[in-house]
């Protein structure tokens, strides 16, 4: 009986997490629309619904109707699953991260969080790296030379990147002594001087960079960057198989967001007079507008660069960063 | 003015020259290129500007089928034809100079004497198809009667549209409501002009 009642509340929780995530990345793309039409003194969508609002709705509409386009020569299954895969992995990532403290309704104390596994931190980093498979296979099925050097930087990327985000969340794991992210955010409970971001600052903006990295979002969207291989892995996508590719995408930056407003920036504690649900949510909003402006303001760079940075700059430093929290440490 | 001054046309007095960065020679350069850049924090220049932008909120945005830009008088778009504002007669006298300096020829004009001896236009088009808006026929006409307007919405079911006299010349209602304005922009006459006009002398 006890075993029925979890199974029930972990697959209401599951669907409330695709169910809000999948609007919040919908959401997501409107925003950055307006954002970067702001930035860029345009006004952005303004025909559809109050100030564009239901642009959302007509962009839906029309990735749902349009047609599903599978190239001749495309291997069709791999073709068809890639974009499953990307948009699976962004979603199955977040089974681990805990997203607001625990209450309670109806006399009933809610975890809001799918499933507390020990190892959550190397788990999320797992599945996300899981991810690249979607834009890899995408791209190796699709039968077009964009689309083909898209999967083969979307591949350099992915090892360089992975590099540098798993040895930066190293230190504060040292730190911490674990991997769970609830138990990440118990320790940072002390207000705001107690965050990780002012005892690891080095690996906070090593582990910040992998995390536009991961999200393929400018200055690093080398393997979709228009100017230069098209639409990349998505080339000969359309329709919602595109969009899957899409929605991957943003639930991507929503993960990255969690993952450093729990690790470096407090979590969900409450600060001073905010409650730990309205701080997250506020972390998580200025994480995804850090996205949305960084990629108004900056170029991109060449995959030559990214990896020249990656494993020249980056992958040194959070090594050096790893020797000191150990030297410290003992 | 030195001689270097005059050859130097092309350049402005307030122009900077930009040598650019000195490659780096060696390794111990290049990193030290590399230190200079990351924390000289020109990035975060990049996002003030962006993020300026936005909360100023100086947004260049028409709106356009509610909104329309307000042209400049000077604008060359669709002809139109002009009445004299005293008797409302066409002030086109039919002297066909427009005709002839078109460069495209694209202007076609047919006149006739009629019963008052009088040279009066009787068709008058302008091929808008090959007319490239040089602005010389306002300029050459006399009696600034042709000119160019300010309407750019010319979308049509057909060829002809906009091109013939009747869709050119100022209807008689809209001149009775004198809603005709006196044109200021290509071709036309100066605010001064009248003072520059000078008597020409019968003796030097």
């Amino acid at each position: 009986m006890f075993e029925t009642a979890v199974v029930i509340e972990t697959v209401v929780k599951a669907v409330i997490v695709v169910a809000v995530v999948a609007g919040m990345a919908g959401f997501a793309t409107f925003i950055e629309r307006k954002v970067l039409a702001f930035m860029q003194r345009r006004l952005g969508p303004m025909h559809v619904g109050p100030y564009g609002l239901l642009q959302l709705a007509a962009d839906g509409i029309k990735l749902f109707t349009k047609e599903d386009i599978v190239p001749q020569n495309a291997v069709k299954p791999i073709f068809m699953i890639a974009p499953v895969i990307a948009a699976v992995t962004a979603f199955v990532a977040m089974a681990a991260v805990p997203y607001f403290p625990e209450f309670t309704l109806f006399g009933y104390t809610i975890h809001p969080i799918i499933s507390d596994i020990n190892v959550a931190l190397l788990y999320v980093m797992g599945v996300a790296s899981v991810g690249i498979y979607g834009p890899l296979l995408a791209g190796m099925s699709s039968s077009n030379k964009w689309s083909l050097l898209g999967a083969a930087r979307a591949v350099v990327q992915m090892l360089s990147f992975e590099v540098v985000s798993g040895l930066s969340v190293l230190a504060p794991i040292m730190m911490i002594g674990s991997l769970s992210l609830i138990d990440i955010n118990d320790y940072q409970n002390g207000g705001v001087i107690s965050w990780l971001v002012w005892k690891q600052p080095l690996a906070f903006i090593l582990f910040a960079i992998a995390g536009f990295m991961e999200t393929n979002r400018a200055p690093f969207d080398t393997i979709e960057f228009e100017a230069e291989v098209v639409a990349g892995y998505a080339t000969e996508y359309s329709g919602m198989r595109w969009g899957l590719f899409f929605i991957g995408e943003y639930a991507n930056m929503i993960t990255i967001s969690v993952l450093v407003s729990i690790i470096f920036m407090g979590g969900y504690n409450p600060i001073w007079f905010i409650p730990g649900a309205v701080a997250m949510l506020l972390k998580v909003s200025l994480w995804i507008f850090l996205f949305l402006w960084v990629r108004a303001a900056w170029p991109h760079i060449r995959p030559d660069q990214l990896m020249w940075v990656c494993w020249k700059v980056l992958m040194p430093l959070a090594v050096v960063n790893i020797l000191i929290t150990g030297f410290v440490l003992i | 003015m030195e001689l270097k001054d005059f050859k130097q046309r092309n350049i402005s007095p307030g122009y900077i020259f930009f040598e650019g960065e000195k490659k780096p020679e060696n390794g111990w350069q290049a990193f030290n290129r590399v230190v200079k850049r990351t924390l000289k924090g020109e990035l975060f220049v990049g996002l003030w500007i962006v993020l300026r932008e936005m909360i100023r909120f100086d947004i260049h945005t028409i709106q356009y089928p509610a909104e329309k830009m307000e042209m400049s008088p000077r604008y060359r778009a669709i002809h139109r034809l002009l009445r004299l504002f005293e008797s409302g007669s066409e002030r086109c006298i039919g002297c066909g100079l427009c005709e002839k300096i078109c460069i495209a020829n694209c202007i076609r004009m047919d006149t006739h004497v009629d019963e008052k001896s009088r040279k009066v236009v009787s068709e008058y088009s302008i091929n808008f198809g090959r007319c490239i808006f040089c602005g010389y026929c306002a300029e050459v006409c006399p009696e600034l009667a042709i000119v160019h307007g300010v309407e750019y919405e010319n979308a049509s079911e057909q060829r002809a549209h906009f091109g013939l006299k009747e869709d050119m010349l100022t209807p008689l209602d809209t001149f009775r409501a004198k809603q005709q304005q006196e044109f200021p922009g290509f071709g036309a006459l100066s605010d001064n002009a009248d003072e520059n006009v000078k008597q020409t002398p019968l003796a030097y």
